[in-house]
Order: C-alpha cells, then sequence, then structure tokens
C-alpha cells in the first residue's frame, strides 16, 4: 500500500504524479527531453540506459516500463532488453553505447564514481560531450525517478503486457503527450481572450 | 577538471545548465516549485532537507549553495551545520526532524522508506502532501548532486560566492541563473 494516499488505480510514478500536477509537468518534460526528442543517441539506446539505471536501483515499475519502451523502440526484441540488464558488456549494442553504459553504473552508485578514463573509453567510442552529458543527466534523473516511485510505495502492477502495451504507446507518443492520460487538464485557453 | 567542455567560470551545476538549456529548463522549474513555492513547509525547512541530502550525497556545491540558501532563510547558519551533522539535536521541529529520517532513506534508496518512518512523521503532524515533497526533494537532490559529481564540475571553495548565492536563491528562487556568466569571471 502506498506511504500516502494516492488518487487509486494508477500505476508507478502516475499515481504521484496525479497527486501533484505541478511537480509532474517539469518531471514528464525532463523525461520527454532526455529520451523523446530528437537527440544524437537513438531513443531506444537512452531508454536502455534509463532502464539499465532503474534496474539497478531494483525499481520494478521503472525498469519494466522503460524496458518496453526501450523494445518498441529496438523493434520489439525484449531479448536484448534482458541482455543488456543482465550483463550488457555481451549484449549486441555498439561499443559507444557500452562505454556510455559504464558511466551510467558509475553515476548510478554516486556521481564522483565517474573517472577520466570511463569518459576517455566513451570519447575513443565516438562519443561526443553532449552524449556523455545526456548519460550522466538520464543516469542521474532515473535516481531520482526510481526514489520518488519506491519512496512512496507506489502500487506497480506485474502485469507484463499492461507495460507492454504501454511502452508501445509511450515510444510513439511521448511522455508530455502520454500524462494526458492520467493527469487533470486545465481548460485550453484561447490565444489573447 | 570537468569530463566535459563546459562553459568557463560558471560553478557547479549552473554549467551544466549553461551546457544545456533544454534541460536546465525543466529542472529550474522543479527546484523552484519544490523549494521555492508557497508550501505549508516553510523554504527554510525545504531547503534544509536540500542541503542533508547534498551533505549525505556528499556533494560540495550543492549542500554549500542550499545550506547558504537555508541560512538566509532562517536567518542562521549554526542550524544548517547542526543539520547536517547531527539534526537530532538541532533546533528544528520533531516534524522537520522526522521529515529528515524519510529524506535519509530516500537518499539511500526509495525502498529503504518504512511505513514506520512515515508514520511517525504523521504523529508529528505532517500531512501526506508535506511528505509526498520530502521524498520527491530527497530523490530530486540524488539527481542534482550527482548530476553535478558525475560531469566534475567545478566547485570552488570561496564562501564569500555561496553566500551571495544563497541570499540570491532564498530571494528570487529558481527560475532564472543566480550566477550570470559575466560576474562569474
Amino acid at each position: 500500500m502506498p506511504h500516502i494516499k494516492l488518487p487509486p488505480g494508477l500505476q508507478g510514478i502516475r499515481g504521484p504524479m496525479a497527486f501533484r500536477p505541478e511537480t509532474a509537468k517539469p518531471l514528464n518534460e525532463l523525461a520527454e527531453i532526455l529520451l523523446h526528442a530528437p537527440n544524437a543517441l537513438a531513443p531506444g539506446e537512452r531508454e536502455l540506459i534509463a532502464t539499465y539505471v532503474s534496474y539497478l536501483n531494483d525499481c520494478y515499475f521503472c525498469q519494466t516500463v522503460h524496458g518496453a519502451i526501450a523494445a518498441a523502440h529496438l523493434d520489439n526484441d525484449e531479448d536484448l532488453v534482458r541482455r543488456v540488464k543482465a550483463d550488457f558488456r555481451h549484449a549486441d549494442i555498439s561499443a559507444k553505447l557500452k562505454a556510455l553504459l559504464v558511466i551510467a553504473g558509475k553515476v548510478q552508485r554516486g556521481g564522483k564514481h565517474v573517472t577520466a578514463g570511463d569518459v576517455d573509453e566513451a570519447r575513443k567510442a565516438g562519443a561526443t560531450d553532449i552524449e556523455i552529458h545526456d548519460t550522466v543527466l538520464i543516469a542521474a534523473a532515473f535516481c531520482m525517478y526510481n526514489r520518488y516511485v519506491d519512496g512512496l510505495a507506489t502500487w506497480q502492477p506485474q502485469d507484463e503486457n499492461l507495460y507492454r502495451e504501454r511502452g508501445k504507446k509511450t515510444a510513439k507518443e511521448g511522455y508530455v503527450t502520454m500524462s494526458r492520460e492520467y493527469l487533470p487538464q486545465p481548460e485550453l485557453e484561447t490565444q489573447g481572450a | 577538471m570537468p569530463h566535459i567542455d563546459l562553459p568557463q567560470g560558471l560553478p557547479g551545476i549552473t554549467s551544466g545548465f549553461a551546457f544545456r538549456p533544454e534541460t536546465a529548463k525543466p529542472m529550474r522549474e522543479l527546484a523552484h516549485i519544490l523549494l521555492h513555492e508557497p508550501n505549508s513547509l516553510t523554504p527554510g525547512e525545504r531547503e534544509l532537507i536540500a542541503t542533508y541530502v547534498s551533505s549525505r550525497n556528499d556533494c560540495y556545491f550543492c549542500q554549500t549553495s542550499h545550506g547558504a540558501a537555508a541560512a538566509s532563510h532562517l536567518g542562521d547558519a549554526s542550524v544548517v551545520k547542526q543539520v547536517k551533522t547531527d539534526f537530532t539535536q538541532a533546533p528544528i521541529s520533531e516534524k522537520l526532524k522526522r521529515l529528515l529520517v524519510i529524506a535519509g532513506k530516500v537518499q539511500q534508496g526509495g525502498k529503504h522508506v518504512t511505513t514506520e518512518d512515515v508514520e511517525a512523521a504523521r504523529q508529528q503532524g505532517a500531512t501526506d502532501r508535506e511528505i509526498h515533497d520530502t521524498v520527491l526533494i530527497a530523490a530530486a537532490f540524488s539527481m542534482y548532486n550527482r548530476y553535478v559529481d558525475g560531469l566534475a564540475t567545478w566547485q570552488p571553495q570561496e564562501e564569500s560566492m555561496y553566500a551571495q548565492m544563497g541570499e540570491q536563491l532564498a530571494s528570487k528562487g529558481y527560475r532564472t541563473p543566480s550566477i550570470q556568466p559575466s560576474a562569474a569571471n
């Protein structure tokens, strides 16, 4: 049972987001920019970083929903998502993404764990400054989202199909559009009225 | 030296914000709502939560700048130090002590928060909204701290700079930069 009285019937982060729409807005906007907006890293790669960090933080809801979004971006390759979580060094992903996942794993433990050597390895594999920046921030942001979801003991049903369907939809629509499903919508304002 | 080529002369998170204004916008907005906008927890109390979590994450820039913002709100720098070293003995309300216990658990990981922790906060008068905001402030600083240290940002050890930043954050909030690139050089 959640630690506070959250709106019923909303899974994972949706409960506290609907409870506090003011903070939900920037939280969704940040996810939208980091994971969905055009970027040198493909959306599937960025979702794999989010999934891996959520897995390290043992957040069931986040690793499952972002794993499903990653799979939706990656030709429904759910097996690849599983392999990245279990042992990304042997997964069928680029050397660059592997080096970025090393950085993400260090950030998950704490920012100071990232070394100049880790960053150098990523650069040698072709990572740019903005890709390294975004990797650090995705990993940092999921240390927030994961703690938000588990720190309030949100409802996280174990229903793979629910996450699979939501993953497909979120991969297509993005986070801000999807948030309209559970956030109260402000009255439409007419320009200049 | 920072891990990537960040704009020079900007301390801590302000360099990451200047490097990537797109992500800076929602990150500033989130801090502004959580720490600065009207709330049943005072801005000083919320800054103490942010400072405490940043101290536990060993983030020099965040604990010093938010500590300065807390001191500015509270008109007292010694309580900030006490909260960091042993909040159970600090001159703060029992409610805030219970919320700091929850924040400390969130810093370790969300699952560390127990029903008993939440119940104890409630017994001291904490509302659901205050418990929610405490969890989210602690979670958000688990992000900000990792962002600042994960990029190895420049964090000058210069008390007067932080004192000035703290005054600015306490009076203006987080929507606009507390340090202008020109002023920082």
